[in-house]
């Protein structure tokens, strides 16, 4: 059975040529950066080569790029280390439907008495920006929002978002996890101060990250204990996973109208041809404003998980926001905040593409998937006849 | 993925038994769109008294689909005496045991099949009646209920009463008392709450103005964030008459919000006597 991966906002493949470029630096050169002899000290250039296609993705300069292990590491040596930086009088405002390496992050500050105002999202997954002017007219805060939402791909206007921040005399950042590779990204236009990244989402292996933190942002280390990454982050460098994350970002500017054209129109032609082949299928978020490649559905009256399981046994990999896959008793955070009603939230089944995905992918889904949601419909008590 | 048998598996694929049976002897339904899962069982008795044909319909995972098939294939054939004796661990081992954090799927078709008996017995249709005190207000479980979790299945954790009745799993605030429970039914030293404060006689006037103020503080905000609202249309000495607008009028957990929302609030702030009634528009 042909595996059919339509989740790639939770992971995706390691690009062919990312694997390549990153082989030699496990089995020739092996050394350690920061080592006064040339067979360790050969590798700063790889580094710093990688740094410059880092920046390159995203319109940074190379200086200002920090290599972290993963995402929720970015997040994390953002939000704290810029807290920690503001010292007394520090304040965090955040959204909702963050990713929880951003949440629990600002709520385990909370917890340690820093001022949280976590932001409301709209039916479509949106912030009511006067509510943001509200929460900043208290004061300058490190202010927390993502680029684009790992459940709904819903795209918050970073831009218009960071002005304001920025006027406020406060510090922005954004988690571009799931939008970094996907939409085109200028930090120096759209003002923003730190900005995190991971690499597994764009075609790089998991357990490297980065994130971006403009020149004069006053920040302190998460990690001490390293001159490494000029003393912002202790830890010998993981060449062998920066010069990956390097080779994927290089890969993702040159695929990037590719992303936003064939890919979103893979992704339109699922979202049409479900809502064709069944009723009672809602769109969870904002068409409007959406990452080129996710589409999330409600399928009313069945619940997420029987539905995943029902596909995977077609060879299709999906996700859910329902209770029972979410880990806890409850719907996904993102779906309770948008106050998606029970009957859709329970339902939610996310589709995320990517370059790999083919028309042939789309059209096996839309010819299996619409007999399951029947299927799942007839055992329930909820649908009607 | 959660680790399931490949019983549990196969029912989930091929459930046996789905559907109603129109002219039911027995009725039983449990759970609600708001709680993630819901079953409607059915059943219909031979001549001698067995249950000669059961059905169901659920609303849920891959496992409660399952424990409802299994279910039915294990109480056809079975007289009611012997059918009202099935546990949910009854339920869990005939599919090879559940993940333990979907062990509540089979305490749903116990439950379901509970409903259904007595529903054959006395004629009407069974609700889930709140007995005893509601415990867990995110998911309504009432004391009693997670006593019967507690017994049947020898539980000693808060997280394990969860696993087997959802009680403690939204915002924990029951922590405490679930704890209580679990160490008076397993026979250690019983804490008991203390004994409420004796209420005095109450008067209309303050039995509706309370009432209003319980709606406003305690049940329309929680409401209006799934985009519903509540109307309060009468007070008839100790029935309360109200209606539903905006997304709950036309929301299928609707029974469960008034029943285990509404009313266990009303109770628990206005009077214990009271009863919530949908306005018949």
């Amino acid at each position: 059975m042909k595996n059919i991966y339509l989740d790639n906002n939770a992971t995706t493949r390691v690009a062919p040529e990312v694997v390549e470029a990153m082989m030699p630096f496990f089995t020739d050169y092996w050394g350690n950066p920061s080592s006064m002899h040339r067979f360790g000290g050969q590798l700063k250039k790889h580094l710093e080569h990688a740094r410059s296609q880092v920046a390159a993705l995203i319109g940074a300069d190379p200086s200002e790029i920090l290599f972290t292990s993963c995402g929720t590491e970015s997040d994390n040596t953002a939000i704290r280390g810029a807290v920690e930086a503001a010292g007394a009088g520090a304040r965090l405002i955040t959204s909702r439907v963050e990713h929880p390496a951003v949440l629990e992050t600002c709520r385990y500050l909370k917890r340690h008495g820093i001022p949280l105002v976590e932001l409301e999202v709209n039916g479509r997954g949106q912030l009511d920006l006067d509510a943001l002017r509200k929460a900043l007219a208290a004061g300058p805060a490190l202010v927390s929002l993502m680029w684009a939402n790992n459940e709904t791909g819903v795209i918050f206007p970073i831009r218009e978002i960071a002005e304001i921040v920025k006027a406020a005399g406060s510090v922005m950042h954004t988690d571009a996890v799931q939008s970094v590779g996907k939409v085109p990204i200028d930090v120096k236009a759209d003002s923003v101060d730190l900005l995190s990244l991971s690499g597994h989402k764009l075609h790089a292996p998991k357990g490297i990250g980065a994130l971006y933190i403009r020149k004069g942002t006053k920040i302190h280390p998460l990690l001490l204990g390293g001159h490494q990454e000029s003393g912002r982050r202790g830890g010998t460098e993981n060449v062998p996973y920066i010069v990956a994350l390097g080779k994927a970002c290089e890969l993702a500017s040159a695929n990037m109208r590719e992303e936003t054209t064939r890919v979103a129109a893979l992704r339109n032609r699922l979202e049409e041809g479900l809502l064709k082949a069944c009723p009672d299928v809602k769109i969870n978020g904002d068409p409007d404003h959406r990452l080129p490649n996710t589409v999330n559905f409600s399928f009313l009256y069945i619940e997420g998980e029987s539905i995943l399981y029902r596909m995977s046994d077609c060879g299709i990999a999906a996700s859910s926001g329902s209770a029972c896959t979410s880990g806890s008793l409850e719907p996904s955070h993102v779906i309770r905040a948008m106050g998606i009603p029970f009957m859709a939230a329970h339902g939610t089944i996310r589709f995320s593409l990517s370059r790999y995905n083919t028309k042939e992918d789309v059209d096996t889904v839309l010819e299996q998937l619409p007999p399951i949601i029947a299927d799942l419909r007839r055992i329930s008590p909820f649908a009607p006849p | 993925m959660w680790d399931y048998t490949d019983k549990v598996l196969d029912h989930f694929r091929h459930p046996r038994n789905v559907g109603v049976i129109p002219d039911a002897d027995g009725v039983g339904e449990v759970g609600s769109m708001a709680c993630g899962d819901a079953l409607k069982l059915t059943f219909k008795l031979d001549t001698r008294g067995r249950i000669a044909d059961a059905r169901f319909q659920t609303f849920g995972c891959a496992s409660a689909i399952a424990s409802s098939s299994a279910l039915t294939e294990m109480i056809k054939g079975m007289p009611l005496d012997k059918a009202e004796k099935v546990t949910n661990q009854d339920i869990a081992d005939y599919l090879g045991g559940l993940p333990e954090q979907k062990m509540h799927c089979s305490v749903l078709g116990r439950e379901a099949l509970e409903l259904a008996i007595r529903n054959h017995r006395t004629g009407r249709k069974a609700e889930k009646k709140l007995e005893g005190r509601v415990v867990c207000r995110c998911f309504g479980v009432t004391e009693n209920e997670i006593e019967q979790v507690v017994r049947d299945n020898k539980l000693a954790t808060v997280e394990q009463v969860t696993n087997y009745c959802k009680a403690g799993g939204g915002c924990g605030n029951c922590h405490p008392e679930i704890e209580q429970i679990i160490a008076r039914v397993r026979g250690a030293s019983p804490q008991e709450p203390p004994a409420p404060a004796p209420v005095p006689p109450m008067t209309n006037i303050r039995r509706i103005r309370l009432i209003e103020e319980t709606l406003e503080r305690e049940i329309r905000p929680a409401l209006q964030k799934d985009g519903g609202d509540i109307e309060l249309i009468d007070v008839n000495g100790n029935r309360v008459i109200v209606a539903l607008r905006g997304m709950c009028s036309n929301c299928q957990g609707a029974h469960f919000t008034l029943k285990d929302v509404v009313e266990s609030k009303l109770r628990e702030f206005v009077t214990p006597d009271l009863v919530v009634e949908a306005n018949p528009s």
